[in-house]
């Protein structure tokens, strides 16, 4: 076991795979001579070279479509994508084209790339670097969305990722970097399937992904004191989701708070409600609930932006409320 | 043939011909066809420009990938996919060229490297530089080459991709395709500088204007350009100056137009031309043309039939391929 950071668990990761496949090179915004904006790939270029370790200009969609083209011609690009908020300039591409064309194509073509980027807010970076568009990207079939919210899930979901056949979205939220962890550096066989059970508990499940599964579990530790046995679940995988692991935990605690980051309206939150209510209404207790961001573009001024987002507190209050009502 | 001479022998000059015809006659048969109501979707017609995809195409190798727009059933036939398997796909057949979940607009072969059929505007040409990176980080001596109109010049990607290309010196090889009206909108209308390969040279881009209606020039023109590109000397850029004779889709009143204007094109129409000049030259007998346009009927009138005699995909299979199980080798 060896303890690292959540960004240094992404770098390890991009290292290993570079070590792995020639065919592996990285690109995108100010990745090599800056060091890449959340500083994951510190370091690559002078490791790597600047043929894998590629600096493009200002131009996600040339660059992410120049991507999707490598995928197509045998390469496996790993394109990182400052943020979520830039990714839309690069949509047409992921969706039009990444998604699409092995479908359209009658299978003749795989699109074997991962695209890499920041998602979330916390940080006072306003409106236009701090929303959680993850949950767009998960509506879009042919995708496969990443949201690893643990030190071993960044440091070994890049690899399963590159070995799928199919465009990889990986989302990771800027409060993550600097959280500490434990990492088996040769852990194998990590699944990019499967939720995990978080922590397991009785009374009522939570269930949530990325930068909202530490504010879970604290949650879950308060709630605890109060008599309450939260268990949570961290999706891991926003598309396809994995409804078996969610739905048999609904079943056997018959109550349920779904926390998201994302927007309540059309929210990946929305659609997990929503199949737990074609799966397994008749195993609920209580109406479900969910604890997502307001609908505001994302403020600047610290307070606004914490009253923003979901926190452990408003998910103790909203499990409270599902288990005994008030 | 490759290489970087033109060789004007009898036979190619023929085969130049016979391309351009194959052309012309399978979307002749295709607007019957869509009248008859056996094609739908959005069909649009390449009537006029055939020039451009024969005489590039001409230059290419088999290891070159060729990346078009949703006006591409020239480029997939001077490619070399077979005739039958695109009516089948515009029957919307499994049978096709992409089992039915394409038609006119999303032609691919992987045999072939025929990359779409790119139906959203601009979208082909960031994949084009992808695939010229892809070969070029492999070792492979490939070249990407990449068919737009001249309104694709209006969108970012067209400007990102010209960038990104000069910047890594990436063998890509563009062809616009002006023919002068993106649906509707003139050029003039829709661009405040309207000499394209003039964009092109600003971005560090080797760069020329050629008479899209002249195949021979065209040729001529993507012969120089593919040496240039396999002699590592960075992307290059044609701009190929056409006329489409046709309405933009099936759905175009063509109120944006004068017929008058469209019948001095169809004077100028490069079958036509090359037509007259080969038989003017005597390079080309009036038996040899009567021949390759008969050819080329009993061609299309055979994928007609193959077609017809298609299969419809099998409704279990309406969400095979969303997800790839491997990456086709
Ligand atoms: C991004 C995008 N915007 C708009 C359209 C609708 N559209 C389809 S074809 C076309 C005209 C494009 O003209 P041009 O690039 O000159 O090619 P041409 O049709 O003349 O071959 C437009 C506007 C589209 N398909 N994609």
């Amino acid at each position: 076991m060896t303890t690292m950071t959540y960004r240094e668990a992404c770098k390890q990761a991009i290292r290993a795979a570079l070590q792995a496949d020639p065919r592996v090179f990285m690109m995108g915004e100010d990745i090599a001579a800056y060091g890449g904006c959340y500083a994951v790939s510190k370091g690559l270029c002078a490791e790597f070279g600047a043929e894998r370790i590629r600096d493009t200009p200002l131009s996600e969609s040339a660059f992410v479509g120049a991507g999707i083209g490598a995928a197509m011609a045998g390469m496996r690009p790993i394109v990182e994508i400052m943020t979520v908020n830039f990714s839309l300039l690069a949509l047409d591409q992921i969706m039009n084209n990444a998604a699409t064309i092995p479908h359209m194509s009658g299978g003749q073509f795989a699109v074997p790339l991962v695209i890499r980027m920041a998602t979330g807010a916390g940080r006072q970076l306003a409106a236009q670097h701090s929303h959680s568009l993850e949950g767009w990207y998960a509506h879009i079939p042919g995708l496969r969305i990443l949201a690893p919210a643990t030190v071993e899930d960044a440091r070994h979901m890049l690899a399963p990722a590159l070995a799928d056949p199919n465009p990889v979205l990986l989302f990771e939220h800027v409060m993550l970097y600097n959280v500490e962890g434990d990492v088996d550096e040769h852990l194998e066989g990590v699944d990019i399937t499967h939720a995990r059970i978080r922590r397991p508990g009785n009374d009522v499940t939570v269930i949530t992904y990325g930068g909202s599964l530490p504010r879970a579990l604290a949650a879950a530790e308060t709630l605890a004191s109060d008599g309450i046995s939260a268990e949570v679940i961290d999706l891991r995988v926003l598309r396809p989701l994995d409804m078996g692991t969610v739905a048999a935990s609904v079943a056997r605690t018959h109550r349920c708070v779904i926390v998201d980051e994302g927007w309540k309206s059309g929210s990946l939150a929305a659609e997990v409600c929503a199949r737990l209510v074609e799966s397994v209404f008749y195993e609920l207790d209580a109406p479900i609930a969910r604890v997502c961001a307001a609908e505001v573009p994302m403020p600047y001024a610290a307070h606004l932006e914490q009253a923003a987002l979901p926190n452990a507190e408003r998910i103790v209050a909203a499990v409270r409320q599902v288990v005994r009502p008030a | 043939m490759s290489g970087d001479k033109l060789h004007l022998d009898h036979q190619h000059l023929l085969r130049l011909l016979a391309q351009m015809v194959r052309i012309r006659v399978f979307e002749r048969r295709c607007a019957e066809l869509y009248q008859r109501e056996k094609i739908r979707g959005f069909l649009h017609l390449y009537d006029g420009e055939e020039a451009i995809a024969v005489g590039v195409m001409a230059t290419l190798a088999p290891q070159d990938a060729v990346i078009a727009t949703y006006r591409e059933h020239g480029q997939a036939i001077a490619r070399g996919v077979p005739m039958n398997r695109l009516m089948a796909e515009l029957y919307g057949k499994v049978e096709g060229c992409c089992r039915g979940r394409g038609g006119s607009m999303h032609f691919f072969d992987r045999a072939l490297r025929f990359i779409g059929g790119n139906a959203i505007v601009g979208g082909g040409l960031p994949l084009a530089v992808g695939t010229a990176l892809g070969d070029t980080m492999q070792g492979r001596d490939a070249v990407s080459a990449c068919f737009f109109g001249e309104g694709a010049v209006d969108e970012g990607e067209f400007h990102e991709s010209l960038n990104l290309a000069a910047l890594w010196r990436l063998p890509v090889l563009f062809v616009c395709e002006n023919n002068l009206y993106s649906m509707g909108t003139a050029l003039a209308h829709a661009e405040s500088v309207t000499d394209i390969h003039a964009k092109a040279a600003s971005y560090g881009v080797a760069s020329e204007a050629v008479d899209g209606n002249d195949v021979i020039a065209v040729e001529l023109a993507a012969r120089r350009a593919v040496a240039a590109l396999r002699a590592g000397g960075g992307p290059q850029f044609l701009e190929c100056r056409t006329y489409r004779t046709r309405a933009h889709s099936m759905f175009d009143a063509q109120l944006y137009r004068d017929k008058a204007e469209v019948e001095a094109w169809k004077q100028r129409s490069p079958i036509l031309r090359f037509q007259s000049w080969l038989e003017n030259s005597h390079l080309a007998f009036d038996d040899e043309v009567a021949r390759l346009e008969a050819d080329a009927e009993a061609e299309v009138t055979a994928a007609i039939e193959f077609a017809e005699a298609g299969h419809l995909e099998a409704l279990e299979d309406l969400e095979r391929f969303v997800v790839m199980d491997e990456v086709p080798a």
